[in-house]
């Protein structure tokens, strides 16, 4: 399978998808961190893919989505954006109205929780 | 070349900003992954454009990043983007 149909069949069959440096549970950068980060605090179940564990992914992913830098967030297969435009979105509650459009379950109270601490 | 003055130069003859900001961020990083002795690798740009207003996030993080064109965003880890 090439890079493309690879990254095209993870962001198929998972609902919200984490392209980033490391993992969830041990990320190796602090934007792909922070990303994870937060999904993790708003309990959002997503799959993460290590991009420095596969060069042909971490060149693979950014012209999948013509988009330099990592992390990548997908959402139902859409890509949403890297870590500025998800942590502007978490902050003006874009990102709850994304999750609830598309279907997405997360813990409402903990996305309000960090607007209350950055607001 | 003094990347900090060629990323403007590249930015206001793309978007005739009426606020641009580039700043290096990079001895923030220091120890980080990306970061290079001598900085220059973590950057960030606030810029206020009319062009850059109606656009969707992801268009107007695009716009820049083609602005800048790809032998910049190639030579440095991180781009920090504040738009409006």
């Amino acid at each position: 399978m090439t890079a493309k149909d690879q990254i095209k069949d993870t962001v198929t069959k998972n609902d919200v998808v984490l392209f980033m440096k490391g993992t969830k549970s041990m990320p190796q950068c602090g934007f792909s961190s922070r990303v994870a980060g937060v999904l993790n605090y708003i309990g959002v179940d997503f799959a993460d893919v290590n991009v420095l564990a596969d060069e042909g992914i971490r060149q693979g992913i950014k012209d999948y989505s013509d988009w330099p830098t990592i992390p990548q967030l997908y959402v139902k297969g859409e890509f949403v954006g890297g870590c500025d435009i998800i942590t502007e979105m978490t902050l003006s509650g874009e990102l709850d109205a994304l999750f609830d459009a598309k279907g997405v379950s997360y813990n409402k109270d903990a996305a309000k929780k960090i607007r209350e601490a950055n607001g | 070349m003094q990347l900090a003055t060629e990323m403007r130069d590249r930015l206001t003859a793309a978007f005739a900003p009426s606020r641009l900001e580039v700043i290096d961020e990079s001895e923030d990083h220091r120890g980080h992954a990306g970061y290079r002795e001598g900085g220059k690798t973590h950057w960030r740009i606030v810029i206020t454009a009319p062009e850059l207003g109606p656009m969707t996030r992801v268009a107007r993080h695009r716009a820049i990043y083609a602005a800048l064109g790809p032998d910049i965003i190639g030579t440095i880890h991180a781009l920090a983007i504040d738009a409006d």
